[in-house]
């Protein structure tokens, strides 16, 4: 648990970078500290490892005032990972990541064995332990920079901007890996970023920051989006956040129709009176993969016998999975599917039944009541 | 006598006497060898004195940075000093010693190299800096183990122009009875007035410039593997070769321009 207790910092010129901060960082939790620039979200990370010292409050991790720690032995227990990566260029990747525990006297075998092991677990293959920085990808080196991070297992972590300098493709797959390790690893992480998207998509917990360095709001990502305390914040966490709420509604509350969907080796007279009434009908193959869409007016001219796989169908465009997904998958898949309806899926990509938009209305206004 | 051929005659009459004088096995002070190993002797020391100083009064400027506008300037008004009156005024104290010739031409070499190791330091990446900060390296350990190597290549660049210009300034403490192959040129051929010594002197203290360059080059890519940015996978081997040389030349042919010619 890392606690700020009246915490700021005044520069001698009179700014103000943090004002006062009072917070409680759970243990095993990420907590992100988001907000435009000034607003003293990375000042007030850098007071957890002491780079930067408070003016005024107290930091305690666990308890235990930082200012009573040496700097140096309380950062080499503290992961951090930097914007840009900051590898040292003229070590090779697996010597980067073996920075840690090499200073705290592992022998160098043993280091270089836990930095490959650490490869492996952000996803790096460990033949490109002896590479230079310089020869790997931004998204590369800030795996390498997580790796550094967590060599000498330490509880927490702190990521200053980490993601923001690679394209937004890369930063994706560098915030699910960020997820999935800590499923694996609970670490106390504190996160600091500018986007709030990615703020609701890592954090268990997120602090909005306000230029002040004042803190504007601490709450779930839910809560923020749902109930956001002041015009500040709600600017700031974007005026879409009802359909970015949505993601915290699992798609399983939805109630699927199946009556819609039909094998494509039925004969269209077998499916004739259901498009009388349904405009739209998915057909799947025999195995229940999702095949298209076949509207009503189609199967007016076709003549009786013809089996469903041998007429043109509209693309499904991408489907959902009822188990995992949340509500905001769903709508997007209709909103993107051509006969405006979703298609949900299992895990394996069998078709459960498609939900229509006045479904999906339905469901949004229960939920969200 | 076609113009060709007088030139390939005097060549032939340089060189008989580049031979001839070569080294004298009963006199092992006179001829030409004794002259370039002298040459070799005074111009590596001052220069291994001058990086000896350099990199610690680098560090320091950069750990406290009050200290490098009054010392640079100080190096500077050293600079200044035509170094023919230093070799004089230091004659007294060190007499005909070796230490009349090393101690300026240190002092030079310190001029040229305190900025490259300073603008080396400040060079270091700001994020590499502050992640080692965070990763928990002290304030010494950090500037041992990740600054300063991280500067290598700007110091070693630096290194190139302080030892050619320091090689070439050897020659001018002939004036006071050292100078290595400066004394070819001064004594044997200018006071003389024969060319043979002259050309012989020039020549040998281009190729000793361009051979401790080269080992210079050499160590740089020793000691500095990850400068080089040849990628792997991108192109020939030889061609990855040829663009590394380039790059590692590049900057010192630069500031080989930029330096204080012919300092004397």
């Amino acid at each position: 648990m890392i606690t700020f207790e009246g915490a700021a910092k005044h520069y001698p010129d009179g700014t103000v970078a943090v004002a006062d901060l009072d917070l409680t960082v759970e243990t095993g939790q990420t907590t992100v500290f988001v907000g435009p620039s000034g607003s003293g979200k990375t000042t007030s990370l850098r007071m957890i490892n002491r780079m930067v010292e408070p003016t005024r409050g107290t930091v305690r991790i666990d308890g235990v005032d930082i200012r009573d720690r040496d700097p140096a032995l309380l950062r080499r227990g503290i992961g951090y990972v930097i914007q840009q990566a900051g590898l040292f260029p003229h070590r090779t990747v697996l010597d980067n990541i073996a920075t840690v525990p090499l200073l705290l006297g592992t022998p160098r075998r043993a280091a270089r064995a836990r930095a490959a092991e650490l490869m492996e677990l952000v996803g790096l293959d460990p033949a490109m332990g002896r590479r230079w920085p310089h020869q790997l990808s931004g998204g590369q080196q800030q795996r390498v920079g997580v790796a550094r991070a967590l060599a000498a297992d330490p509880p927490v972590l702190l990521m200053d901007e980490p993601f923001s300098a690679v394209d937004p493709v890369v930063r994706t797959g560098l915030q699910d890996e960020l997820l999935r390790l800590q499923q694996e690893l609970r670490k106390t992480i504190v996160f600091v970023t500018h986007d709030i998207d990615e703020a609701v998509r890592l954090g268990d917990r997120i602090a909005v920051f306000r230029p002040g360095g004042e803190l504007a709001q601490y709450d779930s990502p839910e809560r923020l989006l749902t109930d956001p305390a002041d015009d500040f914040v709600e600017g700031f966490v974007g005026h879409d956040r009802g359909v970015r709420r949505l993601s915290f509604f699992p798609a399983r509350v939805l109630s699927l129709r199946d009556d819609v969907v039909f094998e494509d080796d039925l004969k269209v007279e077998d499916v004739r009176h259901i498009a009388a009434e349904h405009p739209w009908l998915l057909v799947v193959d025999t195995e229940r993969s999702p095949v298209g869409w076949l509207s009503d007016r189609s199967l007016v001219d076709v003549p009786s016998g013809i089996r469903l796989s041998e007429l043109d169908t509209v693309p499904f465009g991408h489907t959902f999975t009822v188990e995992t997904d949340s509500l905001r998958a769903a709508l997007d898949s209709a909103v993107l599917s051509p006969a405006g309806r979703a298609v949900g899926v299992d895990v394996d990509g069998r078709v459960l039944g498609v939900v229509t938009q006045d479904d999906l209305g339905a469901a949004l206004w229960s939920v969200t009541e | 006598m076609s113009a060709p051929a007088a030139a390939l005659d005097w060549a032939q009459g340089v060189w008989d006497w580049a031979a001839a004088n070569w080294y004298y096995p009963d006199e092992p002070g006179r001829g030409i060898r004794p002259r370039l190993i002298e040459h070799i002797r005074l111009s590596y020391a001052s220069i291994a004195i001058g990086l000896l100083l350099a990199v610690p009064l680098g560090l320091a400027c950069v750990r406290w940075k009050p200290l490098y506008p009054p010392l640079l300037t100080g190096v500077n008004v050293l600079y200044a000093v035509p170094s023919i009156a230093l070799f004089f005024l230091l004659l007294p104290y060190t007499g005909f010693s070796d230490w009349t010739a090393i101690v300026p031409l240190a002092v030079y070499t310190l001029v040229i190299l305190l900025p490259n190791v300073v603008d080396g330091l400040h060079q270091v990446p700001d994020h590499v800096r502050q992640a080692a900060v965070a990763m928990g390296f002290g304030p010494l350990r950090r500037l041992v183990r990740v600054e300063t190597p991280v500067a290598l290549p700007v110091i070693i660049a630096g290194l190139r122009v302080a030892s050619v210009a320091t090689i070439s300034m050897v020659s001018v403490a002939s004036l006071v009875g050292l100078g290595g192959l400066g004394r070819l040129i001064l004594s044997d051929g200018f006071r003389r007035q024969f060319d043979a010594p002259i050309v012989v002197g020039v020549v040998l203290v281009v190729l000793l410039a361009f051979a401790t360059d080269a080992l210079l080059v050499l160590a740089q890519r020793l000691l500095t593997p990850w400068a080089r940015r040849d990628r792997p996978r991108t192109g020939s081997v030889r061609r990855r070769r040829a663009a590394a040389t380039a790059a590692a030349d590049a900057p010192a042919l630069a500031s080989t321009a930029v330096a204080p010619p012919g300092k004397g």
